[in-house]
């Protein structure tokens, strides 16, 4: 064997492999292709564990990727034509109409179900094929949903809005300082290099304070039927939130969680919306309160509730299972977080008594509830989330349910 | 020396007592042929931390571990200047008259009134080479990570008023998290990633047998299924191999040669560490699993 040329048609499959990764949706860099390369100069190329470890550990950084690589990885180098099925999969890409060699069976077929995933941009139509795709079941409602796009003015609105939101327990010590000259924190480092430019006297002592910062902060917002006419002004509120802050982790349900905190982090409001409907396989079902928050407890919780994060619970507590295991749940979750807030938009303010089963399986288990009478506006919201809560008032909604 | 081939790594690895499969000592051979950090993601109790231990022993070079922490700052992870020593120096220069600030300021950021915390100890040139562990890398908060690219891209350290320190011989890193929260992907694109998954059961017999030395063949097997089984279950926190090793020594300790529910039940504690696990596997539930793993052992 020539070593270059070897080396050569190695690289050219590498190049095609990382391509068909990236259709995938894969983040697959130049570096890590080189690396990837640079491993397989020191694996056993006859060992295909050996092969398939050096590929994944290069390539990709995550184990949410992990299965979708393998796939690839079984699909591409599976075919020794594995070259023939890449050049097919190159011609299919550019559209062109005869490919000079009859590809190997199969590979059109790879070359769809690869290509599929890669669309960058949904548009307005795929929501309508996905809703085909999806098998209705009995139990659940599944519907797309529909997002009119916010103005810039809009947009501006809402950021003003946003910025005067402040939640409860807002502001979280760190153990980082900053340099401050009327802090409580006496600096020696800045001190003492301030004083060799005096010849080492010490005429001012140097202070910092602790800097604090907002927690992390998780939104289970509730997306089911009985909370339709809300979920606009609510994914307006997440977006603004998502993009306005760090550390914000969004989670949807209604049957189902689905975690859309990527999607809604795209800056621009009407791909994020595209985005996140697209995902989101039950709009305006039914709603399991208590198994949505238990699969978030079970998946998601030690992986997004570090750090003092507080949990912003946005639902009305009707539960269609008859609150089963909502109690449980919502003990665990209160339990695995510094601060557990309640939104809940549907309640009214006079005569109310919150007699749900939902609602009385939940109140024990909140450090805020927040209801809001008529949700009207995302104004509405922020100011009900930053009102500061009177003293006794959690007592008060627990003696009434 | 590092190992040459997969097949030495995974010698290295075993002759530690370690029993890595082959996709993990892949991994680790690569770490160290490339040079590059290993950056080990998994549930805890899957025997990350273990690696680095390994490695440093089989590699006879010395482990330096850095705990992380949320408000891990610089003068806790990388250096910090011993500030009594630089003051009292600045007196006794005031005493003897020589009061020339240039002189002074080099001299008092010299090496000796430089305290090396594990980073800058790691890639210190006037020390021998190291094993760098950064464990739980996800309790540290962002700002910390940035930090690292430096260490972890170039293994060198800058130090405002002393200069950049560089690694002779670039240390191994083994950067370990539990995911309690996302690393950031600029730390992933420097290192080689591995998801650490539980063992399968024929692995996990031979984790047993070499950490728990002495537990009858039999008891090893049906300890296994049965925390296989387990691991199925739909619970909150999922026991790791440490758990498994942990138990195996409990039911040696009460003179235990075979499971049974009643021991089972009360050593539960060892395995589950959630209250609300415990109440939904004691009894009933540990008795069936017991009944299928007792069979799954026979077979």
């Amino acid at each position: 064997v020539t070593a270059p040329e070897a080396g050569g048609k190695l690289a050219v499959n590498m190049l095609n492999f990382a391509g068909l990764l990236r259709r995938t949706g894969l983040p697959v860099g130049p570096a890590d292709v080189l690396a990837a390369l640079a491993a397989m100069e020191r694996v056993s190329l006859a060992s295909r564990v050996q092969v398939h470890t050096a590929l994944r550990t290069t390539l990709i950084h995550r184990r949410e990727h992990q299965d979708l690589f393998d796939q690839a990885f079984r699909l591409f180098w599976r075919d020794p034509e594995a070259g023939r099925a890449a050049a097919a999969l190159a011609l299919f890409e550019a559209g062109k109409q005869k490919p000079p060699q009859r590809a190997p069976p199969g590979s059109r077929r790879l070359a769809e179900a690869m290509a599929r995933p890669s669309d960058p941009k949904p548009r307005a139509e795929r929501r309508d094929e996905i809703d085909a795709a999806m098998t209705v079941s009995d139990r659940e409602r599944l519907q797309s949903m529909d997002f009119e796009a916010m103005s810039a003015a809009e947009i501006a609105a809402a950021k003003a809005e946003i910025r005067r939101l402040a939640l409860p327990l807002d502001h979280r010590r760190t153990r980082r300082r900053r340099p401050d000259p009327a802090g409580p924190h006496i600096d020696l480092r800045a001190t003492l290099r301030a004083s060799l430019r005096q010849g080492g006297e010490i005429l001012d002592v140097a202070t910092s304070r602790r800097l604090t910062r907002p927690p992390p902060l998780v939104v289970l917002c509730d997306i089911s039927g009985s909370m339709g006419r809300y979920a606009q002004i609510l994914l307006h509120f997440l977006h603004a939130v998502a993009n306005d802050r760090d550390r914000v982790h969004t989670f949807l349900f209604g049957t189902r969680l689905t975690n859309v905190t990527r999607p809604l982090r795209h800056r621009d409001a009407e791909v994020a919306f595209q985005l996140v409907s697209h995902i989101v396989p039950d709009w305006s079902g039914g709603t399991r309160i208590g198994e949505a928050l238990g699969e978030f407890n079970r998946r998601w919780s030690r992986r997004v509730l570090g750090q003092g994060a507080v949990v912003l619970l946005v639902t009305d507590g009707l539960d269609r299972d008859g609150a089963s295991g909502l109690a449980a749940a919502m003990e665990r979750l209160h339990k695995s977080c510094s601060r557990l807030v309640w939104l809940n938009p549907l309640l009214r303010w006079d005569g109310f008594a919150p007699k749900s089963q939902g609602i009385r399986a939940m109140l024990p288990h909140v450090d805020a509830f927040r209801p809001v009478h008529n949700l009207a506006s995302l104004r509405a919201l922020v100011q009900s989330l930053s009102r500061p809560a009177s003293p006794r008032e959690m007592d008060r909604w627990r003696m009434a349910s | 020396m590092l190992p040459a081939t997969v097949a030495d790594t995974a010698a290295l690895l075993a002759a530690g007592g370690y029993v890595a499969d082959l996709a993990l000592a892949t991994t680790v051979h690569l770490a160290l042929a490339m040079r590059r950090p290993l950056f080990l993601e998994g549930e805890p109790g899957t025997g990350k931390t273990e690696i680095a231990k390994v490695l440093a022993s089989g590699l006879n070079r010395r482990l330096v571990r850095l705990q992380c922490y949320d408000g891990l700052d610089l003068s806790a992870a990388a250096y910090e200047w011993d500030h009594a020593r630089q003051l009292i120096a600045i007196r006794i220069a005031e005493a003897a008259g020589t009061a020339d600030r240039l002189a002074l300021a080099s001299d008092i950021y010299g090496r000796e009134f430089l305290q090396a915390r594990p980073l800058l100890s790691a890639i210190d040139p006037d020390l021998p080479p190291a094993v760098l562990l950064i464990d739980e890398l996800d309790r540290a908060d962002e700002p910390f990570e940035a930090f690292l690219l430096e260490v972890l891209a170039d293994f060198q350290l800058s130090i405002p008023e002393y200069g950049t320190v560089h690694a002779v011989t670039a240390p191994v890193v083994v950067i370990t998290s539990n995911r309690t929260r996302e690393v950031h992907d600029a730390i992933r694109r420097r290192c080689l990633y591995h998801w650490v998954d539980y063992p399968d059961a024929r692995r996990e017999r031979q984790i047993l047998a070499r950490k728990a030395p002495g537990v009858p063949a039999r008891l090893t097997a049906e300890i296994v299924a049965f925390v296989q089984l387990l691991r199925s279950e739909d619970l909150f926190k999922l026991p790791g191999v440490a758990e498994t090793i942990d138990w195996a020594a409990a039911l040696m300790h009460l003179d235990r040669h075979e499971l049974d529910p009643a021991a089972v039940d009360d050593t539960l504690g060892v395995l589950l560490k959630y209250q609300d696990d415990i109440a939904r596997v004691k009894g009933a539930e540990a008795a069936r699993l017991v009944g299928e793993a007792r069979a799954a052992a026979a077979a």
